[in-house]
Protein backbone atom coordinates (compact mmCIF):
# COMPACT_ATOMS: atom_id res chain seq x y z
CA UNK A 1 0.00 0.00 0.00
CA UNK A 2 1.51 3.58 -1.13
CA UNK A 3 1.93 6.52 1.14
CA UNK A 4 -1.53 8.22 -0.52
CA UNK A 5 -3.31 4.91 -0.13
CA UNK A 6 -2.74 4.73 3.58
CA UNK A 7 -3.75 8.40 3.83
CA UNK A 8 -6.45 7.60 1.79
CA UNK A 9 -7.72 4.83 4.01
CA UNK A 10 -7.04 6.06 7.34
CA UNK A 11 -8.68 9.46 6.85
CA UNK A 12 -12.03 7.62 5.89
CA UNK A 13 -11.31 5.03 8.46
CA UNK A 14 -11.27 7.51 11.13
CA UNK A 15 -14.45 9.79 9.59
CA UNK A 16 -16.69 6.80 9.29
CA UNK A 17 -15.26 5.48 13.20
CA UNK A 18 -16.83 8.45 14.52
CA UNK A 19 -19.99 8.96 12.37
CA UNK A 20 -20.72 5.22 12.71
CA UNK A 21 -20.40 5.93 16.97
CA UNK A 22 -22.97 8.62 16.99
CA UNK A 23 -24.88 6.73 14.57
CA UNK A 24 -24.64 3.68 17.09
CA UNK A 25 -25.82 5.75 19.85
CA UNK A 26 -28.97 6.43 18.58
CA UNK A 27 -30.08 3.30 17.23
CA UNK A 28 -29.01 1.56 20.91
CA UNK A 29 -31.23 3.89 22.66
CA UNK A 30 -34.25 3.16 20.20
CA UNK A 31 -33.63 -0.25 20.06
CA UNK A 32 -33.17 -0.46 24.35
CA UNK A 33 -35.78 1.70 24.58
CA UNK A 34 -38.58 0.58 22.12
CA UNK A 35 -38.35 -2.57 19.24
CA UNK A 36 -35.02 -3.69 17.90
CA UNK A 37 -36.59 -5.17 14.89
CA UNK A 38 -37.91 -2.23 13.50
CA UNK A 39 -34.21 0.23 14.95
CA UNK A 40 -32.14 -2.60 13.16
CA UNK A 41 -34.34 -2.60 9.71
CA UNK A 42 -34.16 1.54 9.79
CA UNK A 43 -30.20 0.97 9.85
CA UNK A 44 -30.45 -1.78 7.29
CA UNK A 45 -32.23 -0.03 4.94
CA UNK A 46 -29.97 3.33 5.70
CA UNK A 47 -27.40 1.41 4.83
CA UNK A 48 -28.38 -0.37 1.65
CA UNK A 49 -29.30 3.60 0.77
CA UNK A 50 -25.67 4.97 1.33
CA UNK A 51 -24.65 1.46 -0.61
CA UNK A 52 -26.75 2.25 -3.75
CA UNK A 53 -25.64 6.38 -3.41
CA UNK A 54 -21.84 5.44 -3.10
CA UNK A 55 -21.97 2.65 -6.23
CA UNK A 56 -24.11 4.87 -8.41
CA UNK A 57 -21.66 8.25 -8.13
CA UNK A 58 -18.54 6.78 -7.46
CA UNK A 59 -17.85 5.95 -11.09
CA UNK A 60 -19.41 8.40 -12.24
CA UNK A 61 -17.21 10.78 -10.58
CA UNK A 62 -13.81 8.83 -11.92
CA UNK A 63 -14.87 9.73 -15.36
CA UNK A 64 -14.27 13.32 -14.58
CA UNK A 65 -10.54 14.73 -16.10
CA UNK A 66 -8.47 14.78 -13.24
CA UNK A 67 -7.68 18.64 -13.26
CA UNK A 68 -11.54 18.98 -12.81
CA UNK A 69 -12.07 16.47 -10.11
CA UNK A 70 -9.19 17.50 -7.82
CA UNK A 71 -10.23 21.65 -8.42
CA UNK A 72 -14.27 19.78 -7.47
CA UNK A 73 -13.47 17.66 -5.08
CA UNK A 74 -10.61 19.86 -3.38
CA UNK A 75 -12.60 22.96 -2.94
CA UNK A 76 -15.73 20.43 -1.43
CA UNK A 77 -12.54 19.02 0.80
CA UNK A 78 -11.57 22.47 2.22
CA UNK A 79 -15.15 24.07 2.55
CA UNK A 80 -15.55 20.50 4.47
CA UNK A 81 -12.55 20.50 6.43
CA UNK A 82 -12.66 24.16 7.92
CA UNK A 83 -15.88 23.38 9.40
CA UNK A 84 -14.80 20.07 10.98
CA UNK A 85 -11.83 21.60 12.46
CA UNK A 86 -13.18 25.23 13.39
CA UNK A 87 -15.79 23.20 15.44
CA UNK A 88 -12.90 21.19 16.70
CA UNK A 89 -10.78 23.26 17.76
CA UNK A 90 -13.72 25.54 19.64
CA UNK A 91 -14.05 22.04 21.35
CA UNK A 92 -11.00 21.39 22.40
CA UNK A 93 -10.56 25.11 23.62
CA UNK A 94 -13.65 24.93 25.51
CA UNK A 95 -15.32 27.60 23.83
CA UNK A 96 -18.33 24.78 22.27
CA UNK A 97 -19.81 22.13 24.54
CA UNK A 98 -18.16 18.74 23.67
CA UNK A 99 -19.65 15.42 22.20
CA UNK A 100 -21.06 13.20 24.92
CA UNK A 101 -22.86 9.85 24.02
CA UNK A 102 -23.45 9.08 27.42
CA UNK A 103 -25.52 12.34 27.41
CA UNK A 104 -26.99 12.02 23.35
CA UNK A 105 -27.65 8.09 24.51
CA UNK A 106 -30.28 9.46 27.90
CA UNK A 107 -31.80 12.08 25.87
CA UNK A 108 -32.83 9.59 22.96
CA UNK A 109 -33.72 6.99 25.21
CA UNK A 110 -36.44 9.72 26.72
CA UNK A 111 -37.13 11.10 24.07
CA UNK A 112 -38.22 7.39 22.87
CA UNK A 113 -40.02 6.56 25.97
CA UNK A 114 -41.98 9.09 25.53
CA UNK A 115 -43.89 7.76 22.48
CA UNK A 116 -46.38 4.89 22.54
CA UNK A 117 -44.86 1.53 20.97
CA UNK A 118 -47.24 0.30 18.88
CA UNK A 119 -48.06 -3.56 19.05
CA UNK A 120 -47.41 -4.41 15.60
CA UNK A 121 -44.49 -2.70 13.48
CA UNK A 122 -42.37 0.55 15.21
CA UNK A 123 -42.62 3.08 12.52
CA UNK A 124 -41.08 5.26 15.19
CA UNK A 125 -38.39 3.27 16.13
CA UNK A 126 -37.36 2.34 12.20
CA UNK A 127 -38.02 6.32 11.06
CA UNK A 128 -35.48 7.34 14.33
CA UNK A 129 -33.03 4.27 13.17
CA UNK A 130 -32.78 5.59 9.44
CA UNK A 131 -32.65 8.98 9.82
CA UNK A 132 -29.84 9.07 12.14
CA UNK A 133 -28.08 5.89 10.09
CA UNK A 134 -28.69 7.86 6.47
CA UNK A 135 -27.48 11.13 8.11
CA UNK A 136 -24.21 10.71 9.71
CA UNK A 137 -23.94 8.13 7.25
CA UNK A 138 -24.34 10.92 4.22
CA UNK A 139 -21.23 12.35 5.30
CA UNK A 140 -19.11 9.23 5.34
CA UNK A 141 -20.85 8.40 1.57
CA UNK A 142 -19.13 11.88 0.76
CA UNK A 143 -15.62 11.46 1.98
CA UNK A 144 -15.86 7.58 0.46
CA UNK A 145 -16.49 9.73 -2.63
CA UNK A 146 -14.44 12.75 -2.84
CA UNK A 147 -11.38 11.07 -1.44
CA UNK A 148 -12.09 7.44 -3.46
CA UNK A 149 -12.55 9.15 -6.68
CA UNK A 150 -9.80 11.66 -6.65
CA UNK A 151 -7.16 8.48 -5.72
CA UNK A 152 -9.29 6.43 -8.47
CA UNK A 153 -9.44 4.14 -5.89
CA UNK A 154 -13.56 4.04 -4.68
CA UNK A 155 -13.34 0.58 -3.93
CA UNK A 156 -10.25 0.88 -0.67
CA UNK A 157 -12.42 4.02 0.57
CA UNK A 158 -15.23 1.82 0.76
CA UNK A 159 -13.44 -0.88 2.15
CA UNK A 160 -11.82 1.48 4.87
CA UNK A 161 -15.14 2.68 5.68
CA UNK A 162 -16.74 -0.63 5.92
CA UNK A 163 -13.96 -1.47 8.36
CA UNK A 164 -14.80 1.23 10.89
CA UNK A 165 -18.32 0.49 10.85
CA UNK A 166 -17.42 -3.20 11.53
CA UNK A 167 -15.09 -2.18 14.49
CA UNK A 168 -17.55 0.42 16.09
CA UNK A 169 -20.38 -2.02 16.09
CA UNK A 170 -17.91 -5.12 17.64
CA UNK A 171 -17.26 -2.94 20.06
CA UNK A 172 -20.87 -1.70 20.89
CA UNK A 173 -21.95 -5.27 20.67
CA UNK A 174 -19.73 -6.13 23.18
CA UNK A 175 -19.90 -3.23 25.33
CA UNK A 176 -23.71 -2.82 24.97
CA UNK A 177 -23.53 0.98 26.03
CA UNK A 178 -22.46 3.85 24.04
CA UNK A 179 -18.92 4.08 23.41
CA UNK A 180 -18.30 7.23 25.32
CA UNK A 181 -14.68 5.87 25.91
CA UNK A 182 -13.89 6.68 22.35
CA UNK A 183 -11.48 9.52 21.77
CA UNK A 184 -14.58 11.12 19.56
CA UNK A 185 -13.35 14.42 20.09
CA UNK A 186 -9.83 14.32 19.54
CA UNK A 187 -11.25 11.67 15.98
CA UNK A 188 -12.96 15.19 14.90
CA UNK A 189 -9.84 17.13 15.36
CA UNK A 190 -7.54 14.87 13.58
CA UNK A 191 -10.35 14.41 10.71
CA UNK A 192 -10.34 18.05 10.24
CA UNK A 193 -7.06 18.53 9.72
CA UNK A 194 -6.84 15.79 7.28
CA UNK A 195 -10.20 16.86 5.33
CA UNK A 196 -8.32 20.18 5.23
CA UNK A 197 -4.41 19.04 4.23
CA UNK A 198 -6.44 16.76 1.63
CA UNK A 199 -8.15 19.48 0.28
CA UNK A 200 -5.95 22.41 0.40
CA UNK A 201 -3.31 19.62 -1.61
CA UNK A 202 -5.79 18.36 -4.50
CA UNK A 203 -7.42 21.82 -4.96
CA UNK A 204 -4.00 23.12 -5.32
CA UNK A 205 -2.82 20.72 -7.54
CA UNK A 206 -6.13 21.04 -9.54
CA UNK A 207 -5.82 24.71 -9.73
CA UNK A 208 -1.81 24.38 -11.53
CA UNK A 209 0.12 24.74 -8.68
CA UNK A 210 2.87 22.18 -8.25
CA UNK A 211 4.53 20.96 -4.89
CA UNK A 212 7.54 20.72 -3.74
CA UNK A 213 8.54 17.23 -3.94
CA UNK A 214 4.96 15.96 -5.14
CA UNK A 215 3.07 13.73 -2.82
CA UNK A 216 5.69 14.13 -0.66
CA UNK A 217 5.03 17.90 0.57
CA UNK A 218 1.30 15.82 1.73
CA UNK A 219 3.03 14.55 5.22
CA UNK A 220 4.24 18.36 5.96
CA UNK A 221 1.09 19.81 4.92
CA UNK A 222 -0.47 17.87 7.32
CA UNK A 223 1.91 18.55 10.10
CA UNK A 224 1.52 22.38 9.58
CA UNK A 225 -2.12 21.93 9.01
CA UNK A 226 -2.21 20.50 12.59
CA UNK A 227 0.13 22.83 14.70
CA UNK A 228 -1.69 25.87 12.63
CA UNK A 229 -4.79 24.16 14.91
CA UNK A 230 -3.10 23.57 18.36
CA UNK A 231 -1.75 26.66 17.98
CA UNK A 232 -5.54 28.32 17.46
CA UNK A 233 -6.71 26.30 20.29
CA UNK A 234 -4.13 27.50 22.59
CA UNK A 235 -5.24 31.18 21.36
CA UNK A 236 -8.44 30.17 22.11
CA UNK A 237 -8.57 29.32 25.77
CA UNK A 238 -5.93 32.12 26.06
CA UNK A 239 -9.11 34.21 25.95
CA UNK A 240 -10.91 32.78 28.80
CA UNK A 241 -12.02 35.79 31.43
CA UNK A 242 -10.17 35.12 34.85
CA UNK A 243 -12.26 34.44 37.31
CA UNK A 244 -12.01 36.92 40.46
CA UNK A 245 -10.59 34.94 43.65
CA UNK A 246 -13.01 35.02 46.46
CA UNK A 247 -11.28 36.55 49.94
CA UNK A 248 -10.78 34.31 52.70
CA UNK B 1 -39.75 17.37 0.84
CA UNK B 2 -39.99 20.10 -1.12
CA UNK B 3 -37.06 21.89 -3.37
CA UNK B 4 -36.20 24.47 -0.80
CA UNK B 5 -35.60 22.22 2.55
CA UNK B 6 -33.63 20.10 0.11
CA UNK B 7 -31.73 22.87 -0.83
CA UNK B 8 -31.43 24.03 2.44
CA UNK B 9 -30.53 20.75 4.20
CA UNK B 10 -27.14 20.49 0.82
CA UNK B 11 -26.47 24.36 1.92
CA UNK B 12 -26.03 23.00 5.90
CA UNK B 13 -24.28 19.81 5.03
CA UNK B 14 -21.91 21.42 2.29
CA UNK B 15 -21.23 25.06 3.77
CA UNK B 16 -21.92 24.59 7.57
CA UNK B 17 -22.68 27.17 10.12
CA UNK B 18 -19.85 29.67 9.10
CA UNK B 19 -20.15 30.37 4.78
CA UNK B 20 -17.49 32.52 4.98
CA UNK B 21 -14.91 29.47 5.35
CA UNK B 22 -16.45 28.26 2.35
CA UNK B 23 -15.97 31.42 0.46
CA UNK B 24 -12.33 31.08 1.80
CA UNK B 25 -12.00 27.88 0.30
CA UNK B 26 -13.29 28.90 -2.87
CA UNK B 27 -11.15 32.12 -2.77
CA UNK B 28 -7.92 29.78 -1.76
CA UNK B 29 -8.25 28.07 -4.88
CA UNK B 30 -9.27 30.71 -7.42
CA UNK B 31 -6.50 32.62 -6.32
CA UNK B 32 -4.12 29.72 -6.96
CA UNK B 33 -5.87 29.48 -10.26
CA UNK B 34 -5.04 32.78 -11.15
CA UNK B 35 -1.46 33.21 -9.95
CA UNK B 36 -0.59 29.77 -11.36
CA UNK B 37 -1.62 31.41 -14.80
CA UNK B 38 0.57 34.31 -14.85
CA UNK B 39 3.58 31.72 -14.05
CA UNK B 40 4.28 31.52 -10.60
CA UNK B 41 4.90 29.84 -8.06
CA UNK B 42 1.46 29.34 -5.86
CA UNK B 43 1.44 26.02 -4.05
CA UNK B 44 1.71 28.36 -0.54
CA UNK B 45 -1.40 30.37 -1.13
CA UNK B 46 -3.90 27.65 -0.59
CA UNK B 47 -2.76 26.81 2.62
CA UNK B 48 -1.64 30.61 3.96
CA UNK B 49 -5.38 31.46 2.50
CA UNK B 50 -7.13 28.62 4.90
CA UNK B 51 -5.21 29.23 7.76
CA UNK B 52 -5.61 32.66 7.78
CA UNK B 53 -9.64 32.62 7.38
CA UNK B 54 -9.69 29.80 9.87
CA UNK B 55 -7.83 32.36 12.81
CA UNK B 56 -9.85 34.73 11.59
CA UNK B 57 -13.42 32.78 12.18
CA UNK B 58 -12.80 32.12 15.54
CA UNK B 59 -11.74 35.36 16.79
CA UNK B 60 -13.44 36.46 19.61
CA UNK B 61 -14.36 32.79 20.88
CA UNK B 62 -13.47 32.50 24.25
CA UNK B 63 -14.06 29.28 26.56
CA UNK B 64 -17.22 29.07 28.13
CA UNK B 65 -18.17 27.63 31.39
CA UNK B 66 -19.72 24.81 30.59
CA UNK B 67 -18.10 22.13 28.13
CA UNK B 68 -19.69 18.71 28.25
CA UNK B 69 -23.28 18.52 26.94
CA UNK B 70 -24.68 16.96 24.19
CA UNK B 71 -24.20 18.93 20.66
CA UNK B 72 -24.62 18.17 17.57
CA UNK B 73 -21.81 16.82 15.13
Amino acid sequence: MTGAQTSLALSVFLACAVEAVEAFTIVLAVGTTRHWPAALAGTGVAGLVLAVVVAALGPALTVLPLGVLRVVVGGLLLTFGLQWLRKAILRAAGAKDKHDEEAIFATERAEAAAVPVPTGFDGYAFAISFKAVLLEGLEVAFIVLTFGANQHDVGLAAAAAAAAVLAVLGAGLALRAPLARVPENGMKFAVGVLLTSFGIFWGAEGAGAHWPGGEASLGPLVAVILLAALAMVAEVRGRAVPTAAVPG
Amino acid sequence: MNARRILDAIWDFVVGDDPRLALAALVAIGLTAVVCAFGLSAWWLAPAVALASLRWSLRGARPSATSASKTSS
